[in-house]
């Protein structure tokens, strides 16, 4: 929070800010070639461009610091530089440099800053109650565990539980959620801390959540205290059908509510980038309607398919989760806090032989490539720290970063807008085509008959007998 | 719009309704028994399916392995309660509170209508036992209730030590979240429904019985469970209640879906599942099963204790063990565990069992009728009483024209006030005259039997009978004031005005009956509709025109209607070859070879309503009986 306080005093938004960010930006990255790039050569620098295009994307709707980095080799062999920055801001930046290849360090450094997230959050929601939807619970309890395990801690995630089954009298084995049949996995773990649980899951409260309206007196462990650097987790769970999610059975949120909630948040300023996983019956109807920028989204089952529960458990004697969490689960168990993984690995994480629904996922607002996107980047809490005590010396480049200077110059000009997805579709909603203008006669031809009438009227009065009209 | 207005339409139409009027009686007559019929086969009975969420499937372990607790404990029962010569209530208390239930009794008593000459009782007075399982991790709020019936003759200790030896199974787990009542209850269903009154603390029998000293929450659901014989080869599951009441469809889904699992030989009616509907058998195996089905339900008796629960909206079935002589047989363990898995299933529930059907027809164990699909076939009969009704109602409007000229305008206006004036006011005193007799009918013989017994040579149960007789008979030669009502001038007017009358009334009746019993309405109007149409003084001096309206409305009141459905039953069963009980047993085990009295001392001890459906019968019997000259 301090440190976005600090942005927003040196950096205040203003129009012509974004320019100026970029181009520090690509000269801090181009500056790290350092000597190297001079073997690079232009056309790989040409090459480069592009990618970096894609890449701006994620960089240029919001202001952004170069800092002061240091940045050491992991092999301890070749020299690294310190960009220029603000020295307040310092992070101190792994970045392995073994070979002179200069492409191969621009990719890493393009990777070091493909997300511009400073922190992460995550939203866990299970909207159902009753012992028979244990499976819910299960599920959000997993994904609960697994961003708790790659990094983002009880603080930065709010857990919202409709049912306690955990306590359950019909539960056999008290103070556990199993994921696995045989009771191979126990996400319920040893510590979790639910913040919104049994009747205080409600519509109205995931939508204050959401937006930040909410009263003065909650509790901060209640409040999703995001700010426009912060990547957000949105993981749904619950009985729901075409647009809508049944929440406790008493009332449902519907999929253009969820659209609007996100806009509301994008213009708030409340995130960076959102991924919104939901596991429902129908679940890509969910995020049809989004159209805020930077959400990427994925579902369990398309339109017209039902999500189908697994892992039927006798001794328990209802189904322990979800087919789409349970793969989801498996698959991140296998991710580590350094894990290379990205957002393709889990789209394909359940393919319909195991799903028998067909998950579906939409990255059209997104303004990355998926392939570039890691799963950390939202399941984690991953910072590239390594602290170095010795001083590095970097001789700056002036020629390369004049150069670059001018090419993000020309990129500037080229940048378009950011992108929204094209909003409600009225026409489509209310079924009716835009109106057509009705023909009306052009003005030069009305002013010409008033003129012939006026004219046919001297012609028979004569203008002596103006004062008998008059 | 304009059919019934237009003068010219109507004129048609009702010409068209006069002139068909018959054949359209028995088309649609004909249209219902067809469509009775028709609802044992497939188009019309959908496969019964779980519509409660939170019995969603039958994924439970099952772990009950007491087979051998079980059978020690049924015969140390059985030593002890030949030993004592009734409910040995101490060895059950002692044996329950050492298995870890709360023990309580309650005492109970009831003097019988009639002396019960087969068991030698008068006065009854017993004792239930029940103890009760707390739900270790939940308030008690709600409860399930295991029972076992110990009655005079039947011994039940299979099903008394399977029920212990369940309670100490258990006893043993820990995810119970509502409590669970074991009740043994002696003198069948008296006792039963002496635990039931004490339990929801009312009492509509008149018994006198101790209060219970522990209860638990409400009952949400019941299995009542008789074992008679030592060897069981099938289980059967009886459904109907106290007039014709039907738990909910969900409760027989679950014990259907259990005995799938567990392998379980299941009948409905003494009845297999069909099992090929490509031949002849299948079908008519269900057409046989339904119409036992319908026979039950009709008689208004419950088939099982479980029928009294069925009053307080606990939804309940009984299960029987059936000895059919097969190879295979199943140990207590197998009901055992159909058992545990249906209340463990029964545990999960959130809600009072209510998504399923009500109201149904079972052609077998895993198909029903709902009531959508059955309620037309009884429309079909009733509208025979609307359309002969409609008849007579344009007959009195151009009773004054010849046939030939009903069709002139000014005909149909002049004899309408004549009309009205033969009506009402001379009709009034024939239906009261038959209300009152059906009230007498209700009423009478119950209230009048100890007077009768005073003074004269009978014992209570033939003075009900000759009681009935005698108002049956009186009710003949009242005075009807039926001759006010032959008008002279019109002579055929005053009998149409009345048989109308009694029609529409019969018809309304009937309707009311079909549904809330459907079986009962529907055989009562299978029966009635046909004469009560046909029904017509043919001369005025001719006797043979007036005997079958009184048979009809005088010959079968409700007491011997009920004896009748029970030959009847009795009947269906010898038709059906594939009976699972064999005919012997079931003729000696079976109420229906009780005798008559006892059915009337049962059902005026546990079923006061059950009556309400003859005062019903007699009631609107009674216009028709005003049509004898």
């Amino acid at each position: 929070m301090e440190l976005k306080k600090t942005f927003n005093v040196l950096y205040p938004p203003c129009p012509d800010y974004t320019g100026n960010s970029r181009s520090a930006e690509a000269r801090t990255s181009k500056g790290w070639g350092g000597a190297g790039l001079e073997e690079a050569g232009q056309a790989s620098r040409e090459k480069k461009k592009k990618k970096k295009k894609k890449n701006r994307a994620a960089l240029r709707h919001s202001p952004r610091p170069s800092r002061c980095r240091k940045l050491k080799p992991a092999s301890m062999v070749d020299s690294c530089f310190v960009s220029q920055g603000l020295t307040a801001l310092a992070a101190f930046l792994l970045f392995p440099f073994d070979s002179l290849a200069a492409s191969q360090i621009e990719d890493q450094a393009e990777q070091f800053f493909r997300s511009g997230h400073t922190n992460n959050w995550a939203v866990l929601v299970c909207t159902s109650r009753f012992w028979f939807n244990y499976r819910h619970v299960a599920n959000t309890l997993s994904v609960y565990r697994s961003v708790k395990r790659l990094g983002i801690p009880d603080s930065h995630i709010v857990l919202m539980l409709a049912d306690d089954m955990a306590c359950n009298p019909r539960n056999p084995k008290p103070a556990t959620v199993f994921s696995h049949k045989n009771m191979e996995l126990n996400v319920y773990g040893d510590d979790v801390e639910v913040d919104y649980r049994s009747y205080e899951v409600t519509v109205e409260n995931f939508l204050r959540l959401l937006t930040g309206r909410i009263p003065s007196s909650t509790p901060r462990s209640k409040r999703l205290l995001s700010d426009d650097r912060s990547n957000i987790l949105i993981y749904m769970t619950g009985h729901g059908g075409n647009g809508f999610l049944k929440f406790q059975d008493s009332e449902e949120i519907t999929n253009i509510e969820l659209a609007d909630a996100f806009e509301q948040m994008w213009q708030k300023r409340r995130y960076n980038e959102l991924l919104f996983i939901i596991d429902t019956c129908q679940g890509a109807s969910m995020y049809e309607r989004f159209y805020s920028p930077n959400i990427m989204a994925l579902a369990s089952s398309q339109v017209g398919e039902d999500s189908l529960s697994h892992q039927p458990d006798p001794a328990i004697g209802v189904h322990l989760m979800d087919r789409y969490t349970f793969y989801v689960l498996e698959f991140l168990e296998e991710i580590n806090p350094a894990s290379q993984m990205n957002m393709n690995d889990l789209f394909q994480v359940c393919p319909k032989s195991l799903c028998v629904s067909t998950p579906g996922h939409r990255t059209d607002l997104f303004q990355r490539d998926p392939k570039n996107v890691l799963i950390t980047d939202f399941f984690g809490s991953v910072r590239k720290v390594e602290i170095t005590t010795e001083t590095i010396s970097l001789q700056p480049d002036s020629r390369i970063m004049e150069s670059s200077y001018k090419e993000d110059q020309m990129d500037e000009e080229l940048m378009e807008p950011l992108k929204y997805a094209e909003q409600l579709p009225v026409a489509q909603i209310i079924h009716q085509k835009p109106k057509l203008k009705d023909w009306h006669p052009p003005g030069g031809f009305i002013l010409g008959l008033w003129a012939l009438i006026i004219m046919v009227f001297f012609k028979t009065y004569g203008i002596k007998h103006m004062k008998f009209i008059f | 719009m304009g059919l019934l207005s237009d003068p010219v339409r109507r004129r048609a139409l009702a010409r068209l309704v006069l002139r068909l009027n018959a054949p359209l009686c028995v088309l649609s007559y004909l249209a219902g028994i067809a469509w009775f019929l028709a609802l044992a086969f497939p188009p019309l009975t959908q496969r019964t399916y779980m519509s409660e969420n939170a019995m969603g499937s039958t994924m439970v372990e099952e772990q009950f392995a007491g087979g051998d607790r079980a059978r020690v404990f049924a015969r140390d029962f059985a030593v002890h309660r030949r030993k004592s010569g009734a409910l040995p209530v101490a060895w059950l208390e002692r044996t329950m509170r050492s298995v870890g239930l709360e023990v309580y009794t309650q005492s109970f008593s009831r003097k019988l209508p009639f002396p019960d000459e087969t068991h030698e009782r008068y006065m009854v007075s017993g004792i239930n036992v029940y103890g009760i399982l707390r739900a270790p991790r939940a308030a008690s709020t709600e409860s399930l209730v295991l029972t076992v019936p110990c009655g005079s003759d039947s011994t039940n200790s299979q099903a008394v030590g399977l029920l212990l030896a369940l309670a100490a199974h258990f006893r043993g787990q820990i995810y119970w979240a509502k409590d669970i009542i074991f009740l043994v209850t002696e003198h069948d269903l008296l006792g039963t429904e002496a635990w039931l009154e004490a339990y929801h603390d009312v009492n509509v029998t008149g018994m006198q019985s101790s209060p219970l000293q522990g209860r638990a929450g409400a009952i949400q659901a019941a299995v009542a469970l008789e074992l008679n014989s030592d060897v069981v080869t099938s289980l059967d599951v009886a459904v109907e209640g106290l007039n014709g009441q039907l738990p909910n469809l969900d409760l027989l889904n679950l014990f259907q879906t259990f005995c799938q699992k567990g392998g379980l030989l299941c009948t409905l009616q003494g009845k297999l599942q069909p099992q090929d509907w490509a031949s002849i058998d299948g079908p008519l195996q269900s057409v046989q099963t339904l119409l036992l089905m319908v026979l039950q339900q009709a008689s208004g008796r419950p088939h099982g204790p479980h029928g009294l629960f069925l009053r307080y909206r606990v939804e309940a079935l009984t299960l029987r063990g059936i000895n059919s002589f097969r190879q295979y047989k199943y140990d207590l363990v197998a009901v055992g565990k159909a058992l545990e898995g249906m209340f463990r299933k029964l545990n999960h529930l959130l809600e009072r069992l209510h998504q399923s059907f009500f109201f149904y027809l079972l052609p077998a164990l895993s198909r029903f009728v709902s009531i959508g699909l059955y309620m037309p076939a009884a429309g079909f009969l009733l509208l025979v009483l609307g359309l002969k009704a409609l008849e007579l109602w344009m007959q009195l409007h151009e009773a004054g024209v010849g046939p030939e000229e009903a069709g002139g305008i000014s005909g149909s206006s002049p004899p309408l006030p004549l009309t009205q004036g033969v009506g009402l006011a001379s009709l009034v005193a024939p239906l009261l005259i038959s209300q009152a007799v059906g009230l007498a009918l209700y009423v009478l013989p119950v209230l009048g039997q100890h007077v009768a017994t005073q003074h004269f040579p009978v014992t209570e149960a033939e003075a009900v009978v000759l009681t009935l007789l005698a108002i049956c008979a009186a009710g003949l030669a009242l005075p009807h004031n039926t001759h006010r009502v032959a008008n002279p001038q019109a002579p055929d007017r005053g009998w149409m005005a009345l048989k109308l009358v009694a029609l529409i009334y019969l018809a309304l009746q009937l309707a009311c009956t079909t549904l809330t019993n459907f079986s009962l309405g529907f055989l009562l109007a299978a029966t009635m509709v046909p004469a009560a149409a046909l029904v017509k003084p043919s001369g005025p001096r001719c006797p043979l025109g007036s005997w079958p309206a009184v048979c009809c409305s005088r010959g079968a009141p409700g007491s011997s209607a009920c004896s009748a459905w029970h030959l009847l039953t009795f009947l269906v069963r010898l038709l059906g070859s594939r009976s699972e009980a064999p005919a012997a047993s079931a003729l000696g085990g079976e109420p229906w070879m009780d005798t008559w009295d006892m059915e009337l001392a049962r059902a005026d001890l546990a079923q006061p309503q059950v009556h309400t459906p003859t005062l019903a019968i007699s009631a609107h019997r009674g216009p028709e009986l005003c049509l004898r000259r």
